[in-house]
């Protein structure tokens, strides 16, 4: 019953959202205020796990490919659609889920313990509208581009580690990127990356904002945000996979 | 005005507050008092539509604020303002932003008028040259003062504190009592506070609602409610054997048994035969 009744309760506070700014120069402030954590608050660690997912997918992948047959090429290729397809979209988003996504939930936890969010309703602030809205508008524009910034990283980081461990030379590599490249691969990344941008921050906002209790309870609600969102976007990933990749 | 009619309040089967009514009236301190669990958070969060009420009817200035739609009452909302138990300051903005906080949503001023604002209800709750500090630099009492100051800036008609000597020393807290009594009546703000503070009952209550286990067990003001003979209030208010005992000497000092104007060096002497003061001849006191 728990859980239908919090389904309920954050769809109404989805629906809560949607009303007329008090004033709209303070939510856009608001606004870039958010892009500004969720962005560039997160893009040290976003660069750092591409590389890395691409220089290991690279080496990974060249360590599985022993028949002679293959062209050396192919490693590119394969770490390209990987990293495209899978590890910028999804393995970034469950990070972001942890870093992003446990901020909002202990941000809004906070404010909820210590008053503030009625403080703001009893002002005659929509509270939903003024502290969720702006955080999911600036997840939607900065997670997709997070996870754009990810695929070049990945895609930079497998030719560094291809060429510094004389896997490839870096040639090969290039032109192994060129080859047999599907451009609808990126657009997949994309939708994949707004709906996780969606999970990621109302979902964390949903826990955040109806917590009850103390600190402990905020520390317990930023936990199960991060772990119910991660379940999401990996849920999600199967069935957009399965809706929108041809396998056949 | 605010007036409180026939509020009944459950949680699943928990009747919190069962049949309340009262008037709040605007220029005076009315005081909700009660022990831990009496409700009286809770009446204090319907008035403001943090609760809804599961019967009855809060009305400001006679517009009935519970039938209201979402618009209505944000607009009614604008005109209140409150301190919270906690403060409830935003901890990412300092003193001044805190306090501009209401202008900038609400406002359509230029800077500069903000700013004067900002500091001229800072002077007002005695809180100059913390403009640029966080709430984690601050002290409780200041804390209070700036919450405060964001509950006046946009000089609301209803002013609502939860609490507001919690965690305070006796000295400051008088401060802050006297503030809100100060400002009340200066702003002629309906002020309800929420408290379990006998000094600010004492010092603000113009008028006093005591909730008991959900119910209005009595109503008047400061100075009714040492000679009431509500059995609970009493039990309420004259917790301590101190305060039974100053309760005594109050009685004795209406009665006219002893001098209200006696000095404590006689009292504190132990050899002293009398609390009575001395008499001449004719029986006149001293």
């Amino acid at each position: 019953m728990t859980i239908f009744s919090d389904i309920g309760r954050y769809l109404l506070m989805i629906k809560g959202m949607f009303s007329k700014p008090e004033n709209g120069k303070m939510y856009w402030k608001e606004f870039i205020h958010q892009c500004t954590e969720i962005g560039f608050g997160s893009l040290g660690i976003v660069a750092i796990i591409s590389v890395f997912i691409g220089a290991v997918s690279t080496i990974q992948t060249a360590y599985q490919l022993v028949s002679p047959l293959i062209p050396p090429s192919t490693i590119a290729q394969i770490v390209r659609d990987t990293v495209i397809l899978e590890f910028a979209p999804t393995l970034v988003c469950i990070v972001l889920a942890g870093v992003a996504g446990s901020r909002i939930a202990s941000e809004l936890g906070n404010m909820r313990v210590s008053e503030q969010i009625d403080a703001l309703e009893i002002m005659g602030i929509n509270t939903k509208a003024y502290l969720i809205m702006p955080k999911i508008v600036a997840a939607l524009l900065m997670i997709p581009l997070l996870v754009v910034i990810a695929m070049a990283l990945g895609i930079w980081g497998g030719r560094l580690a291809a060429t510094a461990s004389g896997i490839i030379s870096g040639s090969i590599y290039d032109k192994g990127l060129l080859e047999f490249f599907v451009p609808f691969n990126v657009i997949f990344a994309l939708i994949k990356s707004y709906v996780f941008a969606f999970v990621i921050s109302s979902i964390p906002a949903f826990y955040g904002y109806y917590v009850k209790g103390g600190a402990l309870e905020i520390g317990r609600a930023s936990t199960k945000a991060v772990v119910v969102s991660c379940i999401l976007i990996l849920f999600a990933d199967y069935i957009l996979s399965a809706l929108l990749l041809p396998t056949q | 005005m605010i007036e409180v009619k026939n509020i009944k309040k459950s949680f699943g089967d928990k009747v919190v507050i069962q049949d309340v009514s009262c008037v709040m009236k605007a220029g005076q301190c009315n005081l909700i008092i009660g022990s831990s669990g009496s409700g009286k958070t809770v009446l204090q969060k319907c008035m403001v539509g943090l609760f809804e009420p599961d019967e009855g009817e809060i009305l400001y200035g006679g517009q009935n604020f519970t039938a209201m739609t979402g618009s209505d009452k944000t607009e009614i909302r604008k005109e209140i303002g409150m301190l919270f138990q906690g403060s409830a300051l935003f901890d990412s903005q300092n003193v001044q932003d805190n306090v501009m906080f209401p202008l900038n949503m609400f406002t359509k001023d230029k800077y500069r008028k903000k700013l004067d604002r900002v500091n001229e209800v800072l002077a007002r709750v005695n809180l100059v040259d913390a403009n640029k500090k966080f709430p984690a630099e601050l002290s409780g009492g200041m804390k209070k003062r700036v919450a405060l100051a964001r509950a006046i800036v946009l000089n609301p008609k209803y002013l609502f504190c939860d609490e507001p000597n919690s965690g305070l020393d006796p000295q400051t807290s008088l401060v802050i009592d006297r503030l809100i009594k100060e400002i009340t009546e200066e702003f002629n703000i309906t002020t309800v506070v929420n408290t379990h503070d006998m000094n600010s009952v004492m010092e603000i209550g113009n008028y006093i609602l005591y909730m008991y286990q959900g119910n209005k067990e009595w109503e008047g003001n400061n100075k009714e409610i040492i000679f009431s003979k509500n059995q609970r209030l009493n039990e309420f208010i004259f917790a301590s054997e101190f305060l039974r005992d100053a309760k005594d000497m109050r009685m004795l000092e209406e009665s006219g048994k002893i001098s209200n104007d006696r000095n404590m060096e006689e009292l504190m002497d132990k050899d002293a035969p009398t609390l009575v003061p001395p008499q001449d001849e004719n029986g006149d006191k001293k």
